[in-house]
């Protein structure tokens, strides 16, 4: 076990140092960054001091090491257009995201796990048909025009919930939350809602094709061979044994929750780190784009590092081949 | 059709004896397509939408970029049935008085030309990459699928976000300007190469220890003529079902990308810009400028991925 947490995590580790080079060729190639923060009419001498200070006068790997060591701090300079430590920007904004993808995967699990289970036990009527096919429909949907019709209906049409903003937080300390407020709870219905659409429909799907696959088997079968009711065969039988892929799935999507926010976020102008991202594209905001890859890799290797765990945790023979495998 | 002309051709490319399109329309993905009424529905949408974005400038009541045709007068007019409609202008016109459906026909045009633009670039990419992977092996092997795990790891959108914000930052703004079509691409090609390179490398890695290879190989051909000359025509099939699927993914992100505003310029937008800029009148009522153009992206989308789905059930045979 501890082996094979040590080696998920040098890979780990191996994949955040290519993001971090990624991050780190930004900062440094694309653009000068010297020209980038001095004012135009900076003479000669000013912009060899600035090169000095800068340390980029340094070798090479002298600079990556240099920026890893920072990067590991949390400090990742000054956002070129707003001016500010671009770390304290990110912190921020977490909140807001974190909170509107925790609550989108949240709903995207409580429904997609009723639903799948549904469209698997009654395959061939009608309703279950008419889910599937409006799946397949949200697959084709992009996540903003989701958001566009949400709003349209709901905010524009009926009048009934915000379509722009978090509504009035509370601060806990450094984070800000806004599940205390009725404001902040109704601005978060439609973004999570369009933000759990696609996930919710993969959830669906994939609980469904491991339902049909595993009522198929022989203890399945067994099971109703000693006459258990269908409630005991399809919840205590089935259902425990699909949801080991869905964990692992559901997992794995939160990473894209995340990232796919950028989308939801622009839509509803949620002040998170998303819409922080595009506009740091939309400006060329070099430090704050470099940063937020860090981040958004960490976050990835991180799930993938517990989603690792959890499945060796939950399939035991992972690890009877494991112990097979390693010998003495 | 010039749907089946196009089967027919690539079988022609292959092997041309008289007759390929009679064998094609005997043959059992014609039987299939004749077999399902949704999968006939889509292609007849499909095409038609083609048509018009081919011929653009003779289908299109109005030309919305001849800015003397414009009338700013007819700015926000609803759609004709509605009450304060004009029977010129079917489905509205935006805030600078463009008609919506003529806009819609120029923006699907430019939303297929980077999708296929960027599938098929992604496609050589990939193929290129998976062979090399799968041929040679070794190191090479081991760097390109890290590199491609890792790419996996991450969602299409972000990587094509980043590729261009860095395009963006290196390129001066009116170069850019110029050459986002092209940026745009670009970057959804490089976001969507790995699927292709994993498959083809997989298929490789079969292809390569059968003996029409090893013959090649004793006659001395040169490893990249046996590469592309012979292995390449064996791999081909999955990746066109994979390019079908994949077609609908790419126009997705580059709408995405063009709503996000870091797509194309909106002096020629895509159905994504079509989409961004109503958006901003969605408040003050004119709902036709968002949602004509929103139910067009989906109704194409859709579309393709009923096809691609088809295509690839029909080319299953497990599922015959």
């Amino acid at each position: 076990m501890i082996a094979f947490v040590l080696q998920r995590l040098l890979q780990g580790i191996a994949v955040m140092l290519v993001v971090g080079f990624i991050a780190f060729s930004l900062f440094n190639f694309v653009g000068d960054p010297v020209s980038l923060m001095l004012p135009p009419e900076a003479t000669q001498a000013d912009r060899e001091a600035m090169r000095q200070s800068l340390g980029l006068d340094k070798p090479f790997y002298k600079q990556f090491a240099t920026f890893v060591e920072n990067a590991v701090q949390g400090n990742f300079g000054i956002s070129l257009r707003l001016g500010r430590p671009v770390s304290t920007l990110l912190v921020e904004r977490l909140p807001a995201t974190l909170e509107l993808a925790m609550t989108a995967a949240l709903i995207a699990l409580a429904a997609g796990i009723p639903i799948g289970v549904y469209t698997a036990l009654r395959r061939d009527s009608w309703f279950a048909r008419f889910l599937l096919t409006t799946s397949l429909v949200g697959v084709s949907l992009p996540n903003f025009l989701i958001g566009i019709f949400l709003i349209l209906i709901f905010a524009v049409w009926l009048g009934v919930l915000p379509s722009f903003g978090r509504g009035d937080t509370v601060a806990l300390g450094a984070w800000t939350t806004g599940f205390l407020t009725t404001t902040g709870l109704k601005a978060l219905i439609l973004p999570a809602v369009t933000l759990s659409f696609f996930p919710l429909t993969l959830i669906m799907r994939l609980v469904r094709a491991e339902m049909l696959e595993v009522l198929r088997t022989d203890y399945i079968k067994f099971a109703r061979a000693r006459g258990l009711s269908d409630r005991a065969v399809h919840f205590r039988h089935a259902l425990k044994n699909t949801l080991v892929p869905v964990i692992t799935i559901a997992g794995l999507q939160l990473g894209g929750i995340i990232a796919f926010a950028i989308i939801t976020e622009q839509v509803f102008q949620w002040p998170g780190m998303g819409l922080l991202f595009i506009q740091a594209v939309q400006f060329a905001d070099i430090p704050v784009m470099a940063a937020y890859l860090c981040l958004i890799g960490l976050i990835f290797v991180v799930i993938n590092l517990v989603v690792d765990m959890l499945y060796y945790l939950v399939d035991p023979r992972l690890r009877a081949e494991r112990a097979a495998g390693g010998g003495h | 059709m010039p749907q089946e002309i196009g089967f027919g051709t690539t079988a022609g490319v292959q092997a041309p004896p008289p007759g390929a399109f009679r064998r094609f329309l005997q043959g059992d993905i014609f039987h299939a397509f004749k077999r399902s009424p949704l999968t006939i529905t889509a292609s007849l949408i499909f095409l038609t939408i083609v048509v018009a974005a081919l011929f653009a400038p003779w289908v299109a009541p109005h030309n919305p970029f001849d800015l003397r045709t414009l009338n700013l007068l007819d700015a926000f007019t609803p759609p004709s049935w509605s009450d304060r409609g004009n029977p010129t202008y079917l489905l509205g016109t935006d805030d600078q008085g463009r008609d919506v459906i003529s806009a819609i026909i120029f923006g699907s045009r430019m939303s297929l030309v980077i999708g296929l633009a960027a599938t098929v670039l992604a496609m050589i990419l990939g193929v290129t990459l998976g062979l090399l992977s799968g041929y040679v092996g070794g190191k090479l092997d081991a760097f390109i699928m890290r590199v491609a795990d890792v790419q996996l790891s991450f969602p299409a959108i972000l990587i094509a976000l980043l590729i261009d914000g860095l395009a963006r930052a290196s390129l001066p703004k009116e170069m850019h300007d110029t050459l986002a079509v092209y940026v745009l691409i670009l970057a959804i090609a490089a976001a969507g190469w790995v699927n292709y390179a994993r498959t083809v490398r997989g298929s490789t890695l079969v292809e390569r220890n059968k003996e029409y290879v090893q013959a090649a190989r004793v006659i001395g051909r040169h490893p990249l003529a046996i590469m592309f000359a012979h292995v390449l025509p064996n791999v081909l099939g999955p990746v066109l079902v994979i390019a079908t699927l994949q077609i609908g993914a790419a126009i997705i992100t580059e709408s995405s990308l063009s709503f996000l505003g870091v797509g194309v310029p909106p002096t020629q937008p895509s159905l994504g810009t079509l989409i961004r800029i109503g958006n901003d009148f969605l408040f003050s009522g004119e709902w036709w400028i968002t949602v004509f153009p929103g139910a067009a992206l989906v109704i194409l989308v859709l579309s393709i991925n009923v096809l691609g789905d088809w295509l690839r059930d029909a080319l299953n045979p497990r599922l015959r």
